[in-house]
């Protein structure tokens, strides 16, 4: 099973005809994502790398009897019209990787989305990977490395921060600790697919027994997951490490999500809401491997 | 910054058509005398400070006249609130008023919306409001689309017990404030307190509009010259390496300011993330080990050499720096050897004078870690480079071990600029100029340049020496990548030919103005 992607996901690159773009679509497909189709307005007709091109995202549903994802490639500013264009044509899955997309776009995206119901991750997300069946995104950088760093196995993982995805998958994995996901719910305040949603999946997904975070400060996300604790909708062991405890309250560390304001979205608040909810919180990343493995009670 | 000045918002307020406090900003005791003069009558003098509760920290004081004005301005400018030193007063009429209420447009990361806030009872804090008194508060999710309207708002005030006629009033501020909120995609936008005279009238007294970083390249108007939340005023060396941010969009390099005016021995170190993540994991090992930072840097989003280098020398002209720790989350996707080549440039050149341990884990360690440690072998001190099977704990627990086992030496002058090429041989790079001296190329055995330049834009000439592939035009449109492996293996393995120069407009001047050159 695994969450959002598999080895059967249909997947359109919007922005194909791109530098990042194509290069992204490249290392998805060696990894084996099934990539049926790439759009860029006016480019209809063309191949990239022998993906076929098409004007809409509507076109290329219809030329290949669906798609159940779509990734965007395009530079922050250009990232709410194709997002709108990808939700209008009911693809249930949108990948918004770019950084730095106005919130408003967010927001506006949002409201599209719930609207057709349908799903964004992100945006300013590395994606997700689902390990040995697919990847949406760049994941891993390399395709060899994707495949060298993440180990299949039933540990689904988490994350606001992209970099700290592929080391909770290295670490884990190199733990002789296998993974069923990973997903990077991107850096930004508002995001489509946020921590509890991305836990809830994992939640239903029979391929996955436990559930690795890397929370950071500044928003709501961490302390939503202890909500589903502790109503009992997630029963799943989830293990944690929150980061930013050396952070200042006021100030954004890269991230547009990561920012303490007005006492909300402390360190302290985050660890003391998951722990209140019987989850288990590292105080230091590497000790995360060792917890994990408890928690799977090995 | 993307926090907008108290009288910044309180022209976009009033430009909405919300009534203000007759009033404006002074920089010096005269210029508050003669504004208050002008405005006749009691003023009230607030500092313009980025900090919350400025009345509880005597920021906010009033007067009855223009030389009492003087006085408070005078006792105001150059107090420093968060290392900060206070350079402008606004001075305003005092208004009377009958009741202070709270009104507030802010992003709710739950709902992925925008959400309006009211509160009967103004002045604090709105949380501190809403503990206390959470009858006197509610909320009502906008749609981002259709926005706020005046009847919507008023029913929001009838809600938390406002008369309706008052009710009324308020309800239509708010959809100007929403109108305010979306013209300028703020992140949050709030009115607190407004004051409700004796004649019904609202007047917002203070505001705090904080624009999205991410949107400030839609509204030049605005004038925001450093789209940073930095928790306070832009820093001289903040400005520096925003501008060597703000128009190379290859990666991304954040950088702000935590501490200054620290000397050595006080564990205060230079720190130089990659991802945002894996820098606070970093900078809280660093916590763990009894340190902290001068600053938060991250260079990340696949970086050119060039501007990690640049990064690295902002970070070098923090003075009174125990130590460089550099660390992201040490998995990264991006090839890691293009920051050590700017690391080791920025090193040679300082010359680094303290210990430095970089965590460069990730695509291309093994070559990432012999250049930075290999490369930099005829320093004074020890650079150390970990991979990501090293922890960022026992990175921080090796860095903690250099540094104690450190002797600060006079330093070096820095080696900065070589001597003028015999026979030069230059070309123009995206953002800087690279010049070989091929008097010294004909000496190189190696030629390592030609086979250690990433993009392969070089090649070795009928004359043995290294020349462009391309034309140099393509060169400086990017062909390239500023990999500045011909300088930095050209330094190590080569004759030492090749030199790349990469401006950072306006740190020499400051480096001289802190005793650094």
């Amino acid at each position: 099973m695994a969450i959002l992607v598999n080895e059967h996901s249909r997947v359109v690159v919007q922005g194909i005809t791109g530098r990042e773009g194509r290069a992204r679509a490249k290392l998805m497909r060696d990894y084996g994502t099934r990539v049926v189709a790439g759009c860029t307005p006016g480019r209809a007709g063309d191949a990239v790398d022998g993906v076929p091109v098409y004007d809409t995202v509507a076109d290329a549903a219809a030329a290949h009897g669906g798609l159940d994802a779509s990734v965007i490639f395009v530079p922050a500013p250009h990232v709410k019209a194709a997002a709108l264009e990808a939700i209008a044509a009911g693809v249930p899955l949108v990948v918004l990787v770019g950084d730095r997309v106005p919130v408003w776009d967010v927001m506006e995206v949002a409201r599209a989305a719930a609207a057709r119901g349908v799903d964004f991750l992100g945006p300013n997300t590395l994606g997700c990977l689902s390990v040995g069946k697919g990847v949406l995104g760049m994941i891993g950088g390399r395709a060899a490395s994707a495949r060298e760093w993440f180990k299949p196995g039933r540990v689904g993982v988490a994350s606001r921060s992209g970099g700290m995805t592929s080391s909770t998958g290295y670490y884990l994995s190199k733990a002789g600790i296998g993974l069923s996901s990973l997903v990077h719910v991107g850096g930004d305040s508002i995001v489509g697919l946020p921590l509890p949603d991305v836990v809830r999946r994992f939640q239903a997904d029979a391929d996955t027994e436990c559930i690795a975070l890397f929370g950071e400060i500044g928003g709501s996300q961490e302390e939503r997951v202890a909500e589903l604790l502790r109503t009992g909708e997630v029963t799943k062991p989830v293990v944690a490490y929150i980061g930013g405890r050396a952070a200042t309250s006021g100030v954004r560390f890269s991230h547009a999500g990561a920012i303490v304001e007005g006492g909300r979205g402390t360190h302290e608040g985050k660890v003391a809401a998951l722990r209140g909810a019987g989850a288990v919180v590292v105080e230091r990343f590497d000790e995360l491997p060792a917890a994990v493995a408890a928690a799977l009670g090995r | 910054m993307a926090r907008l000045a108290e009288s910044h918002g309180k022209q976009l307020l009033a430009a909405a058509g919300i009534a203000v406090p007759r009033g404006g900003v002074a920089r010096s005791a005269d210029e508050a005398r003669s504004l208050a003069a002008g405005l006749g009558g009691a003023v009230v003098v607030k500092a313009q400070a980025q900090t919350t509760s400025r009345a509880g920290q005597g920021l906010i004081a009033f007067a009855d006249d223009a030389a009492g004005a003087a006085a408070l301005a005078t006792g105001l400018l150059g107090r420093t609130v968060a290392n900060f030193p206070i350079t402008e007063v606004l001075v305003e009429e005092r208004l009377a008023f009958v009741a202070e209420r709270y009104a507030g447009l802010i992003l709710d990361d739950r709902r992925r919306c925008p959400v309006l806030l009211v509160a009967s009872r103004g002045g604090s804090g709105l949380e501190e409001i809403a503990r206390e008194h959470p009858e006197s508060v509610a909320e009502l999710p906008v749609d981002v689309v259709d926005g706020v309207t005046a009847g919507a708002a008023a029913e929001l005030w009838a809600r938390v017990g406002v008369a309706a006629a008052e009710a009324a009033r308020l309800g239509e501020t708010c959809a100007r404030l929403w109108q305010v909120a979306r013209s300028v995609e703020a992140r949050s936008a709030e009115i607190n307190p407004i004051a409700v005279r004796a004649d019904g009238s609202p007047v917002a007294l203070d505001c705090r509009i904080t624009v999205d970083d991410a949107a400030v390249f839609r509204h030049a108007d605005l004038g925001i010259d450093v789209a940073r939340e930095l928790g306070h005023p832009p820093t001289a060396l903040e400005r520096i390496a925003w501008e060597v941010e703000r128009d190379d969009y290859r990666g991304t390099f954040y950088f702000l300011q935590m501490r200054d005016g620290f000397d050595r021995g006080e564990r205060v170190v230079a720190f130089h993330g990659a991802g945002g993540g894996g820098s606070m994991m970093a900078m809280d090992a660093l916590q763990r080990a009894g340190f902290s930072v001068a600053n938060f840097c991250d260079t990340s989003g696949n970086p050119p050499a060039s501007k990690v280098y640049r990064a690295a020398r902002v970070l070098l002209s923090q003075p009174g720096v125990d130590g460089y720790f550099g660390s992201g989350s040490g998995v990264a996707s991006q090839e890691q050897f293009h920051s050590a080549r700017g690391l080791v440039k920025a090193f040679l050149e300082e010359p680094l004078a303290v210990p430095a341990v970089v965590r460069l884990g990730g695509n291309g360690e093994e070559k990432a870690i012999e250049i930075l440690q290999g490369f930099t072998k005829g320093l004074s001190v020890p650079v150390e480079c970990y991979g990501k099977d090293t922890p960022v704990d026992a990175c921080a627990a090796r860095f903690a071990e250099l540094v104690a086992a450190h002797r600060p030496a006079p330093t070096d002058a820095p080696r900065r600029t070589p001597a003028p090429a015999a026979r030069p041989y230059a070309f123009r790079s995206p953002t800087g100029e690279i010049t070989y001296d091929h008097a010294v190329c004909a000496r190189c055995a190696s030629k390592a340049c030609v086979a250690a330049c990433v993009p392969q834009i070089l090649k070795v000439s009928d004359d043995g020496l290294p020349v462009l592939a391309v034309t140099p035009e393509e060169a400086a449109r990017g062909r390239c990548t500023e990999c500045l492996a011909c300088e930095v293996d050209c330094r190590a393995l080569g004759a030492g030919g090749g030199h790349v120069a990469l401006a950072v407009p306006g740190l020499d001047e400051y480096r001289r103005g802190r005793g650094l050159e």
